[in-house]
């Protein structure tokens, strides 16, 4: 029997869900050792194909071909029997026990965790993907758990790895890492299916790419030879709009301050912070830079009120507010957007008007303590508008929102609310291009209007693109700020892995 | 082969929320119709006796308003604090010291006639429940304690101090040493309604207390703050609502009602403490709560057909000899398919051919 000339060949798949077709006919052809982008924005029905793909749904209509035989995937587990292995853009990751025990629960066969640690250690460290395996996951950020669930699917041995978003929480260097052990694995024959929008990521490491848009697909393409425009407009339907950065005079006085802020975490695998100083000036915005787990957590929980510090540490306008609570800080200008949408930025449940009270509701929303409905729905009703957020009105639930259009709808939130400083942790994190250019617009013209903002990401991207000045965070410990023109790429990935005087450590 | 799976739906069916309870309705009326011909009973009078002749009278009418009272309003606190994810399971023990603190003052100052009495004894039981909710809140907030095992052992402990007071320090000393308290004087009770009649003034607290608990739950911002508490406690913390006071307030709300109940009973139907003062109603109202899906209107339904069952059930025993676990069976069967006719609302089913 001849090698087949597809690992995977999709012919007609379709799936309709109640009030929407998230996939319609779509064709796709992986062949073996090829490394295929599935572009798309946030909706165009990218998930749900891959589900399709690891079993996890099933098509209503279509042709699933593996090696050159139709197959029937009913499950995930028939998906990894056949060799498929899938990293989810969310994770599907028990928050209670280790980080070997997730991966056991998920690997065939005996339940030995002494080697099964062993071989976990053994692949992180071959390809640079640092995790302790006896770490409880609770204690992990975002970008570690990301590493195991990498991690998780290499130990099976795939013939087709299905990564989802995967570069989101790494470092540049640790992303051209991931890129050699996906063109490694490439190389030893696995397909791998790449799920992005990030054009440039693509562009460098995909041999060919499908589109969609919609639910269908809209072009397929040789990434290595279309321009990342083109891509664009494959993906989105139009040209994305420029950002629009005018520079502009810095206030004198600062308006954020954290000085010399430091504290034991709460976690006993979290990070200390040890002597953050940073000043954010009316007019700025100003980024920093980091690998999730670094210290992000900790110093946001502390500017935001969540956690208190010494007074003096932080100061707002110039009035110190460390050891004020949350509610306090707010009515003093303060607004922030979390990293976590659903659960802390926004109540699943409930309806976008009741998520705007949640923050909103000191703009006089409350009178005898009762609730000014007409007051709320108009100012959600406001939010939606002004911010282009796709919804069925202030009456939707936060949970029936796309990612982007809830952050869409979240910070929008925040910027009525006028704030003199505004905190927004990953802005833009599985946010689609449109609605990324659309927020990054918005966090700018809330600074040029002489609010102070500070944007804590891990898309060194995205930083460039938007920010006045770039820190860097790095075991618990802040690098001085430097103006974006003064910097490079390069220069931030290197703080980023902690490569710099400021983090060399004290006599 | 086929399967059947549920498919969430992409908003909850409006018209599903009546058209639940209605097929709950129909499949326990098919279902119980087997069960009563297995009896030997006529399904069709069976029916008629458990839901038209318990209300086919006045009198009857005033016995179904005056047992779904207190239910309506014990499932009004239980609600308040599920909402806040505040689970009190003891609201039977703070009906009892609810029903104890009023019994005390109708002891101690009957004989003076005096008007505040009745003022007083409703005060007293709102608080005398709020104190024994007070417990878990304090043990929640400090130490994190699980309220649902400390509420349900503190009605234990309320059941023994009731137990202890009306065979000691509050019995009758002319009562033949039977362990109850002196019957109340008139002044301590609540003045009936209509004459001849047990349904008495105390359904007017419990109608103005589904007002209230409508305004704080669907229109004050502490009841809000509280739903998002018990919804996502990091949106809490987030938005800086504080989870202590959702917990206070959760619980002291269910003391209140349950307190108030107990007084309620106390000062009207019983008319003096016994050892035992509740029927289950602090158990009963929990159901009733989720019946009603934890909105005050629905607990006003919720507690109406409680109520209902608890007399039609008694109807039918009486009329028809029927053994108790049938009347039980019935029951159990209504709320299980009312209970299970929800999913509906919020998915669909679909039957799929397994490929």
């Amino acid at each position: 029997m001849t090698e087949p000339a597809y690992r995977l060949e999709l012919r007609g798949i379709t799936k309709r869900y109640p009030g929407i077709v998230a996939n319609d006919d779509i064709a796709l052809a992986v062949r073996p050792g090829e490394i295929h982008a599935v572009l798309g924005e946030n909706g165009a029905g990218k998930s749900t194909l891959m589900k399709i793909i690891y079993g996890a749904v099933e098509a209503d209509a279509g042709e699933i071909l593996w090696n050159g035989a139709p197959v029937t995937i009913g499950n995930p587990a028939a998906a990894r029997r056949l060799g498929i292995g899938m990293v989810y853009q969310h994770f599907s990751l028990f928050e209670s026990v280790s980080v070997v025990e997730n991966i056991a629960v998920a690997t065939a066969g005996k339940f030995d965790l002494p080697s099964l640690s062993a071989r976990v250690t053994e692949l992180s460290e071959r390809y640079g993907l640092p995790v302790d395996p006896n770490r409880l996951l609770h204690h992990l950020s975002v970008g570690e758990r990301q590493r195991v669930e990498i991690i998780r699917c290499l130990l099976q041995d795939p013939k087709l790895l299905i990564l989802d978003e995967p570069t989101s929480v790494l470092t540049p260097q640790a992303v051209r890492r991931l890129f050699e052990v996906l063109r490694k694995l490439a190389a030893e024959g696995c397909s791998i299916l790449y799920i992005s929008h990030k054009l440039d990521e693509i562009r460098e490491l995909c041999d060919s790419a499908t589109i969609l848009r919609g639910g269908r697909v809209s072009g397929t393409a040789n990434p290595k030879q279309t321009s990342a425009a083109e891509l664009a407009r494959l993906m989105v339907g139009a040209a994305l709009p420029d950002i629009h950065r005018d520079p502009v005079p810095l206030a004198p006085q600062a308006r954020l301050e954290a000085i010399c802020l430091s504290a034991k975490s709460d976690d006993p695998f979290g990070t200390d912070l040890d002597c953050v100083s940073l000043a954010v000036h009316g007019g700025e915005i100003f980024g920093i830079a980091g690998v999730s787990g670094n210290g992000q957590a900790e110093l946001l929980s502390l500017l935001s009120g969540e956690r208190s510090a010494e007074a003096d540490m932080v100061q707002l306008d110039g009035r110190p507010v460390g050891d004020l609570p949350v509610a306090k800080r707010r009515m003093r200008g303060l607004a922030f957007v979390p990293e976590e949408r659903l659960g802390r930025g926004a109540v699943p449940a409930m309806s976008l008007a009741d998520n705007a009270l949640l923050t909103a509701h000191a703009a006089g929303m409350v009178r005898h303590g009762l609730i000014d409905r007409q007051k709320v729905i108009g100012f959600a009703g406001a939010v939606i508008e002004k911010f282009g957020v796709k919804c069925t009105g202030p009456a939707s639930t936060a949970r029936s929102l796309s990612g982007g259009n809830l952050q869409k709808f979240i910070i929008g939130r925040e910027i009525s609310l006028g704030p003199h400083v505004l905190i927004v942790w990953q802005p833009t994190w599985g946010v689609d291009v449109a609605a990324s250019a659309f927020i990054r617009q918005a966090l700018i013209d809330l600074s040029r209007q002489g609010a102070a903002v500070l944007v804590i990401s891990e898309e060194l991207e995205e930083l460039f693109q938007i920010c006045d000045r770039i820190a860097v965070i790095y075991q618990g410990r802040l690098s001085p700020g430097k103006p974006r023109a003064a910097t490079n790429v390069e220069e931030i990935g290197l703080l980023m892995a902690g490569v710099g005087p400021a983090f060399r450590p004290a006599a | 082969m086929y399967r059947i799976v549920l498919e969430p739906r992409p908003a909850p069916l409006p018209f599903m929320r009546i058209g639940a309870p209605v097929i709950a309705l129909v499949l326990t009326i098919v279902f119980s119709s087997f069960l009563f011909l297995a009896l030997g009973l006529n399904p069709l009078t069976t029916l008629r006796i458990f839901f038209i002749d318990p209300l086919s009278t006045l009198n009857g009418v005033s016995e179904w308003l005056l047992k779904a009272s207190p239910l309506i309003l014990i499932g009004l606190g239980i609600t308040i604090g599920i909402r806040a994810n505040v689970w009190n399971i003891g609201a039977e023990g703070m009906f009892t010291m609810g029903a104890i603190l009023a019994g005390w003052l109708a002891i101690t100052f009957g004989g003076g006639n005096h008007a505040w009495l009745l003022p007083a004894m409703i005060v007293a039981g709102a608080l005398g429940g709020m104190a024994w909710a007070a417990i878990p809140a304090f043990l929640k907030v400090k130490t994190n304690a699980n309220e649902i095992l400390v509420t349900l052992m503190l009605n234990y402990v309320a059941a023994l101090i009731l137990s202890y007071l009306v065979n000691g320090p509050m019995q009758d000393p002319e009562g033949m040493n039977y362990p109850q308290t002196a019957p109340f004087d008139p002044s301590a009770l609540f003045p009936p309604l209509f004459e001849g009649m047990r349904i008495n003034a105390s359904i007017l607290i419990t109608a103005v207390a589904v007002v209230l608990a409508w305004l704080l739950l669907d229109r004050s911002f502490p009841g809000f703050q509280m739903s998002v508490g018990g919804a996502a406690p990091a949106a809490a913390r987030y938005a800086g609502f504080k989870q202590s006071r959702s917990i206070w307030i959760g619980l002291l709300v269910s003391g209140a009602t349950a307190g108030l109940a107990g007084m309620m009973e106390a000062a009207g139907p019983l008319g003096q403490l016994t050892p035992v003062l509740s029927p289950g109603y602090g158990f009963t109202a929990i159901i009733v709560a989720f019946v009603g899906r934890l909105t005050p209107l629905g607990v006003v339904f919720g507690g109406l057909l409680l109520s209902l069952l608890y007399l039609g059930g008694e109807a039918v025993q009486m009329t028809l000899s029927v053994p108790a676990s049938a009347t039980r069976t019935f029951q159990g069967m209504l709320l299980f398919f009312l209970l299970a006719a929800d999913v509906l609302i919020l998915y669909r089913v679909r039957i799929r051919r397994r490929g």
